[in-house]
């Protein structure tokens, strides 16, 4: 067996009620902590894309995927690796910055990390970040000294390099497709 | 036309040809009952003593038949009752459409009286469910929960309407089925899988190569599991083995899938495995499992099993690939659609000393028999021997039904019905039932367990009312036998909680529901009996008395390598 890693499985979805729990209780029942969960609908309004991250070796990563593919409501499931994908993450932090030097400081990080100051108070500065977990992360320990008041994230999303499309026909896809035929 | 909900619904059961429904009526559902009532009894509807009996007659008629079961229930506990059902339904890919009602929209959410998240609750033992809110997606949603049940994998499907919606109305068309797949959310899926309404077909190289393979094979060995029985591939089946001239093994739910007695088979494989198809699955050097998805129950130790062997795996649901062991080679398809391929491009194969090796060893187990008692063998060849050899078999859980597998030799696909993955006491009864509806000139036998029996014998009211004569028998070992059969083995004869040395005298207790009771304690009893129960007129309840100490052989228990019995 592999070691465990971070696994990120892209899942094109029909967008109805109900089809999010049915995954994410999927995960739940196999005994997987969904580390992070990012869902909107597509180009295609009736189909949504889930993006979801969990700790499993390959084998079971690739188990959990079809699992996932067998289910009616799903279109299709990828395993992105972290070399051939590109992968966002969008993080607001509300820190705070009550005297000028603070203040000036909290600047300086969101300029070197191109990120945006979106709201001031007295009393706090939000900012917002986005890029991969590793600039996440280092944003996140340098602000930290600071006093983080609130932190939000949006769960990873990430998209294949180059041509490749999630939607690809594939020999594997068609066979999956078998064991949900309708006629 | 405009018609409520509860109307369409009827219609739509119209559409699909269901004769039968099993179910039990409540508070929300009642518009569809008042619906069912006005269709004037041009669907049967079973009314059970429980849902969940509801539950296994409506998949004890879908297995038999072939066609898709349908269950109603109310919503709360009569939707939490079917549960077990469904369950056991799922685990056996049996198709069933089960229909249960929700309180009104402007109830929903308050923890109203009997509500309950039934579509929550039934989603992780469904192949799908539906929850609807909106009278006008009724039609075409019941007629995708039929399509779903019944095609690719086949399983069970939960439609949970609300109360409102079976008042409200809504346009019907009637649309006969074969027009189903052009239309709303089933073309919408069709399209997706790019089948363009045609069924999908199976990989011709992926065919070639198993010929391949099978010509190259000096010592190859079948397993004929649940997806030879519910894609009815039994006569493509005979053929496949027949020319590749190996042993067959059938599992649980593959009896039936090859006849019994054909000079191929080997008999089950796995925990309760005779020691010719255990020993062949491990001294084999190709395996082809037809339909089987490798349970534990079968290939007890994932990493040992076969290992001599390249493994090919035959099924319709590509998740199965390589979730329980690791294959050399897979072909996704309907079983008939993949033998009927792999038939026309095998000629027949000659392995005359790898069938002598593997038929040296028994292919059933021989007890100590004499007159003076019963044993669990003798009851089951006298069955076979008196009754008509199409009779219908539905079990219960436990030895009665390992023994049923072995010694009754089943002949054709929808013979045997019991649970094999999920393994649910109480089924036999309401199967039973299921299975007579649909088959009034078949026998049917309900074979159970003194501990099974209790579960779920207030059914014995239904058998009774509808008039079924179903013959129970009942392996009376005043045991949970099969829990005392590991203690016995494996806890050191601790026998915590398994001892059923108490009532019901279950005689009388057939008496009392209006059937003929009758014990038995030796063949020549139990023939007498038979033989009057067999004449049809009326249900019977035959208490066998069979010794609490007998076990089911040969053993291997869980994880263990194939060969180590522990018991033979
Ligand atoms: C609903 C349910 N509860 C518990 C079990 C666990 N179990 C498996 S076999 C068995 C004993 C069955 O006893 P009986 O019906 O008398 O059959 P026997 O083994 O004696 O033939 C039990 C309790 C089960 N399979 N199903």
């Amino acid at each position: 067996m592999s070691e465990n890693k971070l696994q990120t499985l892209a899942v094109l979805v029909e967008n109805e009620a109900g089809v999010l729990s049915q995954i994410s209780r999927l995960f739940s029942r196999k005994g997987y902590n969904i580390e992070s969960l990012a869902v909107g609908t597509t180009h295609d309004p009736t189909i949504s894309r889930i993006t979801i991250e969990v700790n499993a070796d390959d084998d079971r990563a690739e188990l959990l995927c079809n699992q996932l593919r067998k289910m009616i409501p799903v279109y299709s499931v990828k395993l992105l690796s972290h070399n051939n994908s590109i992968r966002r993450e969008l993080v607001l932090i509300k820190v705070k910055a009550e005297d000028t030097i603070v203040r000036n400081e909290v600047l300086q990080i969101a300029g070197v990390f191109r990120a945006s100051v979106i709201d001031v108070s007295v009393d706090t500065l939000t900012i917002a970040v986005i890029g991969e977990e590793e600039k996440v992360n280092a944003i996140f320990d340098l602000l930290k000294q600071h006093g983080i008041l609130e932190m939000v994230r949006t769960g990873v999303i990430a998209i294949e390099r180059g041509a490749r499309m999630i939607t690809e026909e594939t020999k594997e896809k068609d066979e999956f497709d078998f064991g949900k035929s309708v006629i | 036309m405009k018609k409520t909900g509860a109307e369409i619904l009827i219609e739509c059961l119209n559409e699909q040809g269901v004769d039968t429904i099993f179910g039990y009526p409540g508070g929300t559902i009642l518009n569809v009952y008042d619906a069912l009532y006005k269709n004037e009894g041009k669907i049967q509807h079973v009314l059970t003593s429980h849902e969940q009996g509801a539950a296994h007659a409506a998949d004890g008629y879908a297995r038999s038949t072939g066609k898709v079961g349908v269950c109603f229930a109310t919503s709360g506990p009569g939707a939490t009752n079917l549960i077990s059902g469904i369950a056991t339904a799922y685990m056996d890919s049996s198709p069933v459409v089960f229909i249960s009602c929700n309180v009104a929209e402007n109830l929903i959410g308050k923890d109203s009286f009997q509500e309950v998240d039934t579509t929550g609750i039934t989603s992780p033992i469904t192949k799908c469910n539906f929850l609807i809110s909106d009278v006008n997606k009724l039609a075409d949603t019941v007629r995708e929960a039929f399509a779903i049940a019944r095609s690719g994998r086949p399983g069970p499907v939960l439609i949970d309407m609300l109360k409102n919606v079976t008042a409200e109305k809504a346009e019907y068309k009637f649309l006969p089925v074969e027009k189903h797949a052009q239309s709303g959310k089933l073309a919408d899926l069709l399209k997706r899988a790019s089948h363009d309404l045609k069924a999908p077909e199976v990989d011709q190289s992926d065919i070639d190569k198993l010929v391949d393979m099978i010509k190259d094979s000096e010592r190859p060995f079948i397993i004929c599991g649940g997806g030879v029985v519910r894609s009815r591939a039994d006569k493509e089946f005979k053929t496949f083995a027949e020319k590749v001239d190996g042993p067959v093994a059938i599992t649980v739910m593959g009896a039936g899938g090859i006849p019994g007695r054909h000079p191929l088979a080997t008999g089950m494989i796995g925990m309760h495995g005779t020691q010719a198809s255990n020993i062949a699955a491990d001294q084999c050097d190709l395996l082809i499992s037809v339909g089987c998805r490798f349970s534990d129950r079968v290939a007890l130790n994932p990493a040992s099993f076969a290992k001599n062997a390249k493994i090919v795996h035959i099924d319709i649901d590509r998740s199965e690939i390589n979730k329980n062991v690791e294959t050399d080679h897979h072909i996704i398809g309907d079983a008939k659609k993949v033998l009927q391929l792999v038939n026309k491009g095998l000629r027949k194969q000659s392995h005359q000393e790898w069938k002598d090796h593997v038929f040296t060893y028994p292919i059933e187990t021989v007890y100590d028999e004499d007159d003076s008692k019963l044993t669990p063998k003798q009851v089951l060849s006298t069955i076979a021997k008196l009754a008509p050899q199409d009779t219908i078999v539905s079990t219960d859980v436990g030895q009665h039904q390992m023994w049923a597998i072995q010694h009754f030799h089943f002949d054709y696909p929808g013979q045997l019905l019991t649970s094999g993955g999920f393994g649910t006491m109480g089924f036999g009864l309401g199967a039973a039932i299921g299975a007579k509806v649909s088959h009034p000139d078949k026998t049917v036998v309900h074979i159970t367990g003194d501990g099974s029996f209790r579960m779920n014998c207030n059914e014995l009211a239904t058998e009774e009312h509808y008039k079924l004569p179903i013959i129970t028998v009942i392996f009376d070992n005043k045991t949970l036998g099969m829990v005392r059969q590991w203690q016995t083995l494996i806890y050191d004869k601790r026998y915590a909680e398994t001892d059923l040395h108490r009532g019901p005298d279950f005689v009388k207790l057939a008496e009392a529901y209006g059937l003929k009771g009758k014990r038995v304690t030796n063949v020549k009893e139990l023939k007498a009996v038979l033989k009057q129960a067999l004449k049809g007129d009326v249900g019977y309840v035959i208490d066998c008395v069979i010794d609490t100490d007998e076990m089911v052989r040969p053993m291997v228990s869980g994880g263990s390598h194939i060969t180590n019995f522990l018991a033979i």
